[in-house]
């Protein structure tokens, strides 16, 4: 019954996104009142029973409703409660459900907080929100139906893998689709601009909360699913350029050059082919990822379970979504010129290199990720493209922008010098140089583990140059500085935050990726090994039993100079019902790395173990530095200069006064 | 202008470096099991620098040197035997090629078939670069040319502005 | 000028359906397919020890002089059990020889007890423990079967299970293929 509901709340919302889709869109065209407003009440309902078509699937995995097929094949009455809500978009039918949910959720907040947009801009981005509404409705009737029944319904269920049993991941997907889902919210302000025929300031100052509450969102899911990967795989491995890992990774790069290039847009009017161009290619991205993961057309970890008919379908949608907007971009884009001129070497400069070197950037992850099946397809043989070919080209066009990044956003608008502000900058050569010896000495002379730490240092300082700059620090008396410091607007604590952020997060891949040290060997209850200073002694292992697991449980007690530091208790554990071993490592984080301990399997017949030991250096400081990237965007978005939709009235303001001083 | 073409070549060497030594990049391994190290460890490190540029077939995108599974650890063994044998790494991984082809290679091979794949994204960022100079020398051109515009004088304005002069003097 | 900035609007339009074509070829293919690169080249020169209770090993100087398949399996592996009735068939009707590699078993009696419980379609079978002859094949998993014609060259490879309709199809012409080719160079000798 519930799920019968669900299903007719979801063929109503479909119905509700063909209105909302086709009205406005006339309404706008004709200029009619009445005809727009639709817009709003159709968005606020469509997510509402979207909504109710997701508690319903949710109430369904709750009670262990085994008559539909998507409870009987990713859960079990012995799932803790929690792993049973997990598991409702831990599978294809019920995370087209999420995306969907908040693809609407988006829509319905952009029609209760959208009352100072311009009523036919707001009516072209809902009608076109609604659209790919529809596209992927269709697609959940049509291929993927959460609320398909089996008859007869078996006693129990198949069980939600075990890797997917997880809190990390559990949370994982709902933040990666905020992002990925968000950015439609930018698209479809893109395609209304297009459709208009106008960018401006205004909807560049509309545009910019939601870019940035989606790459907040999906900076997180990223970093998600890295710690899960790092924790859970057992491999202390936290990146692997899978597809599917790349297949987020793409529209965050372009995702962070839209949302720079927007700042341009709202500031100087200008770069706007370019910011509607990365507003499509962005949603376009996290479409195409959607594609990928689904459609069983690359060879990834990640896949969900393939269907040839999904993937036409979505292949379909994207055709129409992508192909359309770029279409619309093709033939409206020129129309969108500016005649704003300015410097090489400026502000506006710099954030078009950072549009290039983020574009290109993308465009490498991109290719290198298809590449094996265009090369196929051109019957030139099956590749693999694997981590080595990243690291060895994103990496070396990152370090061209990361260095810029120190300088970018000290130069002025219009017009720059440059020696100036990279003479501020000599602390921070200073002290990258510096650091770069000091690492050296200590941990040898890996390249890239110099370049990271040298490009972190330059970064992060040169960020605080930049902050003691706009308080004119040691340029005026202290108290003056510090009051400056608190009249910093949000949006600047914003950058600083998010910029500082970027670079404590490569200090950590730098020491994570580079200078891991391990050690593997078999141990007998009461040996001891020692590893970057600390001594582990393995006391043994014993059974135990889980609420729907068998586990080994082994004990590490771990010693620094004799001094005790923590007791480690890594696990090796078969989840019965789908006879699937896991490893749980046992981490323990400290500031400057992690312990990180995984028992193996026996080894001959003496009661001896195989062990892996790790250190891990800085692991921490790659979470930290998303989290503050995180906490970067939601100050701006907390800037209270977004709600007011001020530039319109100031530049009247400024205008009528210019007109009466000159008369 | 100077900033930008070191930083490009900068990037340039490193790319260079990188591909040619990827043991810079070499991680720990995290399934080789202490039964398969080699007694030698100048040996073993050669085998694990080979087997992390080896693709588990039976996974999806992990080195053998990652990878748990059965096959995984045949070919880490294998690897091994030949090193011991005298092969050097080219030769190992040359037979692992010959057996499974390009694709057991997780760093793809620099031949005809994948040029756009290895030169493509530096081209894209040269071409970038290149397309920025153009349009900033081109929108000074035009800048120039419409100040000239602009401040050249018609006949009526010069007399105007000499009248203009003379008068004030 | 202009016009060439107009042109360069319609580059990523361009450049997406030119995506759009190579991801509808994807959606025709299996990813996870290793297609074999010893296609048209010699079987790997190998002997292999005989599984326990038998006394037929093979090496690959057997397969000469007859168009056979070499078959890899393991009672470990679920998708043999479902090829190897048809196996049974092609042995009853005395088709085409089919050698087998007993791939990876963990104990040295599990091939033997399978083979006898299920049948033993193979004219000779080798034990293969430690991956030797597999990774020599280019093997990913089981089961998969290979073509050898009369000169010990390999000419196709098929991964997964056969069945009555893939023999008809492709299997079964080729092997008739290869026969006719056998009896030509025969003949000319």
């Amino acid at each position: 019954m519930i799920a019968e509901a669900g299903h007719y709340a979801l063929t109503l919302a479909l119905f509700i996104a063909i209105v909302q889709a086709t009205v406005p869109l006339i309404g706008a065209h004709k200029n009619d009142s009445f005809w727009m407003s639709f817009a709003q009440p159709a968005a606020i309902l469509q997510f509402l029973l979207v909504a109710f078509a997701f508690g319903c699937l949710t109430i369904a995995f709750v009670t262990s409703d085994f008559s539909l097929a998507v409870v009987v094949h990713n859960s079990h009455t012995a799932k803790p409660l929690i792993f049973k809500i997990s598991g409702v978009w831990g599978n294809h039918e019920g995370s087209m459900l999420l995306w969907v949910l908040i693809l609407s959720l988006f829509g319905a907040l952009v029609a209760l907080f959208g009352n100072n947009l311009p009523p036919g801009l707001r009516s072209r981005a809902l009608a076109v929100q609604a659209m790919i509404a529809v596209g992927f409705y269709l697609f959940m009737l049509l291929t993927s139906n959460p609320f398909e029944r089996i008859i007869p319904p078996p006693a129990n269920g198949q069980d939600l893998n075990p890797l997917l049993q997880d809190f990390g991941l559990a949370i994982h997907p709902p933040m990666l689709y905020l992002g990925y889902v968000g950015f439609s919210m930018a698209f479809s302000f893109a395609i209304a601009a297009l459709i208009e025929g106008r960018v401006d300031a205004a909807w560049a100052r509309w545009v910019r909360p939601w870019t940035l509450l989606a790459w907040c969102f999906l900076s997180g899911g990223i970093a998600l699913g890295s710690w899960w990967a790092y924790y859970e795989l057992g491999w202390g491995g936290f990146w692997f350029w899978d597809p599917v890992e790349n297949a987020s990774f793409i529209p965050w790069l372009s995702g962070t050059a839209l949302l720079h290039s927007s700042i341009v847009v709202e500031k100087r009017d200008a770069l706007k082919g370019w910011t509607i161009f990365l507003a499509i290619v962005t949603f376009s991205l996290s479409l195409l990822g959607t594609f990928l993961v689904r459609s069983g057309v690359l060879t990834s970890v990640h896949s969900f379970a393939t269907d040839p008919s999904r993937g036409v379908f979505i292949l379909a949608l994207l055709v129409i979504v992508t192909g359309g907007s770029l279409a619309l971009f093709a033939w409206r884009g020129p129309g969108l010129k500016s005649d704003v001129l300015f410097q090489p070497i400026s502000r506006e400069g710099g954030l078009l290199f950072n549009n290039l070197v983020m574009t290109t950037a993308a465009a490498t992850v991109l290719l290198g990720t298809l590449y094996p099946l265009m090369l196929e397809a051109m019957g030139g043989g099956k590749v693999s493209v694997g981590a080595p070919f990243f690291n060895a080209t994103f990496v070396p066009l990152m370090v061209p922008m990361l260095i810029a990044m120190a300088a970018g956003p000290m130069l002025t608008w219009k017009r720059s010098d440059l020696k100036p502000v990279l003479n501020r900058l000599w602390i921070a050569f200073i002290a990258a140089i510096v650091l770069v010896l000091v690492v050296w000495q200590i941990q040898g002379g890996a390249v890239f583990g110099l370049i990271g730490t040298g490009i972190a240092t330059w970064l992060f300082v040169g960020t605080m140059v930049q902050l003691g700059e706009r308080i004119h620090l040691f340029r005026v008396p202290l108290g003056d500085s510090l009051r400056r410091l608190g009249r910093t607007p949000r949006a600047a604590w914003g950058m600083t935050l998010a910029h500082a952020g970027l670079a404590i997060t490569i200090a950590g891949i730098t020491g994570a990726g580079v200078w891991k040290v391990e050690s593997i060997q078999s141990l007998m209850p009461g040996q001891s090994v020692s590893l970057s200073g600390f001594d582990f002694k393995f006391q043994g292992v014993k059974q135990i039993q889980g609420p729907n697991y068998q586990a080994t449980r082994a004990t590490f007690t771990v010693t620094q100079d004799g001094k005790a530091v923590v007791t480690l208790h890594p696990e090796k554990r078969l989840y019965v019902v789908q006879n699937q071993p896991t490893t749980e490592a046992a981490i323990h984080s400290t500031i400057w790395g992690d312990l990180y301990a995984v028992i193996g399997d026996p080894e001959g017949t003496k009661g001896a173990y195989v062990t892996r030991l790790y250190f891990n250096p800085l692991v921490v400081w790659m979470w930290i530095g998303v989290m503050m990237m995180m906490l970067g965007a939601a100050m701006s978005l907390s800037d209270r200069r977004y709600r007011i939709g001020a530039p319109k009235r100031t530049r009247q303001r400024i205008e009528g006064a210019a007109a009466t001083s000159l008369k | 202008m100077r900033a930008l073409v070191v930083a490009t070549m900068m990037g340039i060497f490193i790319t260079v470096v990188s591909a040619v030594h990827p043991e810079f990049l070499v991680s720990p391994s995290f399934a080789v099991n202490p039964s398969e190290v080699l007694k030698d460890p100048a040996l073993e490190t050669r085998a694990r620098d080979v087997s992390q540029n080896l693709r588990c077939l039976v996974c999806q995108n992990q080195s053998i040197d990652d990878s748990d599974a059965e096959l995984a650890r045949d070919l880490r063994l294998l690897v091994r035997e030949r090193i011991k044998a005298g092969d050097t790494n080219t030769q190992v991984i040359d037979y692992v090629v010959s057996r499974y082809g390009d694709f057991v290679l997780l760093k793809p091979p620099f031949k005809a078939g994948t040029i756009v794949l290895w030169v493509g994204p530096v081209l894209a960022f040269i071409g970038g670069m290149i397309a920025l100079v153009l349009y900033f020398r081109r929108r000074h051109q035009i800048t120039v040319a419409s100040s000239r515009r602009l401040t050249a004088l018609s006949e009526d304005e010069r007399k105007r502005l000499e009248k203009l002069m003379g008068d004030s003097s | 000028m202009k016009s060439m900035n107009r042109t360069l609007f319609y580059v990523p339009l361009a450049i997406f359906l030119v995506m759009v074509v190579y991801f509808a070829f994807g959606l025709t293919r299996d990813a996870r397919v290793l297609p074999s690169v010893l296609i048209n080249k010699p079987v790997p020169p190998l002997v292999l020890k005989p599984i326990e209770g038998s006394v037929r090993g093979f090496s690959t100087d057997d397969l000469k002089n007859q168009v056979t398949l070499v078959n890899v399996f393991g009672s470990w592996c679920i998708a043999c059990k479902v090829e190897h009735p048809f196996l049974m068939e092609l042995k009853k009707s005395n088709v085409v020889p089919i050698y087998g590699i007993d791939w990876r078993e963990v104990n040295r009696k599990d091939g033997p007890a399978w083979l006898k419980r299920f049948g033993d379609p193979y004219t000779r079978i080798g034990d293969d423990p430690k991956s030797k002859a597999a990774i020599a094949f280019g093997v990913t998993g089981a089961p998969e079967t290979f073509i050898v014609d009369h000169r010990g060259i390999i000419r196709y490879k098929h991964t997964g299970p056969l069945n009555y309709e893939i023999w008809r199809s492709t299997i079964g012409p080729i092997v008739d293929q290869l026969r006719r080719d056998q009896v030509k160079a025969k003949g000319t000798s």
